[in-house]
């Protein structure tokens, strides 16, 4: 029977096209990118070949500081905000709401589906000061805080970003984590609760160890995408005010496809693969050594 | 990651309470009702907001604060946006770059899977290392050569740059979820196909590809929301205005429309939102009929 399914023409006939379309589209880039890094120059004007020039650019470049930064605090801020809604959204699902959370879970994970570029414009229009406040805005100064344009200053746009980015995506994170809260045995909460643990109690010691692996994964899921970031930056504040919410992926384009530096282009675009490549081993090897310890 | 969504709650909530976990029913309710107005309000607030925004006019945008209902209920605005906006030709756009690419990650994975997961051959564990990598690497590093190779073969002026580049990076992701879900499906089930006489590809084509086909629908559903709201390909891709999709023209509207037309702009995004609200709730829908249909067929 091996040999049916090995059958090494069925192989190649399965796998081929999709191997095929893989390496020439995505791994020989990858490649051929890591080469451009030794490069200056563009398809039109021809290429020069520098060296490790552009590495050094980028050692000394104050923006490719500022937005290795900002990509760093955005990814931080977003994915802690992502992953807590999502917890509290799923212990809400799970132990408030219970039998009647499809609902609410159906209504919650609506925004994620939705354009990231309509959800930029619509919050921009929310956060608004001219022709009339926004909605956001209304609210907000309701609330007693009187904060003026928001995308005017460095800090508003990021609080902005985040909120938005937030308000996006929790309804996912909180399906995904509902659905391994799910896989906690009932007889051990059950156990737990006869031992007096409820409420916080329950939640703090036996809850959330249990959760764990899928905590790990919506972690490394979210700080994945956040340091990709690029849509929502783009649509909504543009990367301003100034280059103050410019993260390395639309510093890349922008290096890349408005002053056409495809060497400099793709040595920050490594420096970002480098960057996500890195923060995912040390998120393994981190909780790889808290599990042991525990 | 829909279907769990849907899917009825497993363990935990359908089984009955025991007295001691219960609390004093009418606070837990009162918490209960609040939370869930919350939710409402977080969720709903700036959808419903932006619907009424985009029946204002543009002298209601300038004048009135923002909470203010609309004066009048016409469709004006959807028509400008949909016409002089070019709302329609961004929609045609982004529906011939989805539905191709769609169809080629759909077949070109679940088959990469099966042959990844049910066959038996040395290094297929390295060649699925391979393809989680492109689930990692940040699509800005495989832009620039895709640029000059489109743009250096005339392919640029076209649709097959989105096209290529989408079936390519979806294809990872695909291929890793597809060869999740064939370890599910026993392989006697092919050994026996083929003891009945058929080839190998026969009973991937015939039998594998059915056993998998609620998961072929919600990869499809991911890859398709990936698609539809992908800017960076898109943008970096289509050099042609008439070749906009959706995203990339919603992005330049504000700016060929000229800043001050509200209304259409709001239209405009409303589009987009209640098109993806009509197909969430089909959506929906359609998976609860594939679960249940996989259930009576056991």
């Amino acid at each position: 029977m091996r040999s049916v399914l090995g059958d090494r023409r069925a192989i190649a006939v399965l796998l081929g096209p999709a191997l095929l379309v893989y390496t020439l589209v995505m791994l020989v880039p990858m490649g051929w990118s890591l080469g451009y890094t030794f490069f200056k120059g563009n398809v039109i004007e021809g290429f020069t070949f520098d060296g490790f020039g552009n590495f050094e650019k980028l050692w000394h470049d104050p923006q490719a500081h500022s937005a290795l930064w900002f990509t760093f605090k955005y990814g931080l801020a977003v994915s802690a905000g992502q992953v807590l809604c999502g917890y509290l959204l799923a212990l809400l699902y799970v132990f408030v709401l219970r039998r009647s959370s499809a609902a609410v879970r159906t209504l919650v994970f609506f925004p994620v589906i939705l354009p990231t570029v309509a959800v930029a414009l619509m919050f921009q229009k929310l956060f608004a000061v001219a022709p009339q406040n926004g909605l956001a805005n209304v609210a907000v100064e309701g609330l007693g805080i009187h904060h003026g344009d928001w995308f005017a200053s460095a800090g508003g746009s990021f609080i902005v970003l985040v909120v938005m980015d937030v308000w996006r995506s929790m309804g996912f994170y909180g399906v995904l984590i509902f659905a391994g809260l799910l896989d906690i045995p009932e007889e051990t909460l059950e156990s737990a609760r006869l031992d007096g643990a409820t409420g916080w109690r329950l939640i703090r010691h036996i809850v959330l160890p249990l959760s764990a692996p899928v905590l790990l994964s919506s972690v490394v899921f979210s700080i994945n995408g956040t340091l990709k970031v690029f849509d929502s930056v783009l649509a909504l504040t543009n990367g301003g005010p100034g280059s103050d919410t410019t993260p390395l992926t639309l510093y890349m384009f922008r290096t890349a496809f408005s002053y056409g530096d495809y060497g400099y282009g793709s040595t920050i675009a490594s420096l970002l693969t480098v960057v996500c490549l890195g923060v995912t081993l040390i998120i393994f090897r981190f909780s790889r050594r808290d599990l042991t310890k525990g | 990651m829909t279907d769990t969504m849907t899917a009825p709650p497993r363990k935990l909530l359908p089984s009955p309470r025991s007295a001691t976990t219960r609390k004093p029913g009418y606070a837990r309710r009162l918490t209960r009702n609040l939370l869930v107005a919350l939710l409402v309000v977080i969720e709903l607030a700036p959808l419903a907001w932006l619907l009424l925004s985009s029946f204002k006019t543009q002298s209601e945008f300038v004048n009135d604060p923002a909470w203010t209902l609309p004066g009048k209920w016409d469709f004006g605005n959807y028509t400008e946006a949909w016409t002089t906006g070019h709302v329609a030709l961004y929609v045609r756009n982004s529906l011939l770059a989805t539905v191709p690419s769609l169809a080629l990650i759909i077949v070109l994975g679940t088959a990469a899977g099966f042959a990844l997961e049910v066959m038996i051959w040395r290094g297929r564990h390295q060649v699925l290392l391979v393809f989680l990598l492109g689930i990692m690497v940040p699509s800005q590093m495989i832009l620039l050569p895709l640029f000059r190779v489109y743009f250096q073969s005339g392919l640029s002026g076209t649709m097959w740059p989105l096209i290529i580049t989408y079936t390519a990076v979806g294809l990872p992701l695909t291929v890793f979820m597809m060869a999740t879900y064939f370890r599910a499906v026993p392989r006697e089930l092919f050994e026996a196909a083929t003891l009945d006489g058929a080839s190998i590809l026969t009973a991937f084509w015939r039998i594998g590809f059915p056993a998998v086909r609620n998961a072929v629908f919600t990869v499809a559903l991911v890859q398709f929301f990936f698609i539809w709201n992908d800017l960076l390909i898109s943008l970096t891709f289509t050099t042609d205005d008439d070749l906009r999709t959706i995203q990339v023209g919603l992005l330049n509207f504000t700016g060929q429309y000229g800043e001050t037309s509200y209304g259409p702009l709001f239209a405009a995004i409303s589009i987009n939102v209640v098109g993806a609200l009509v197909l969430y709730l089909l959506i929906n829908q359609r998976i609860i009929k594939g679960l249940t249909a996989g259930a009576v067929k056991g």
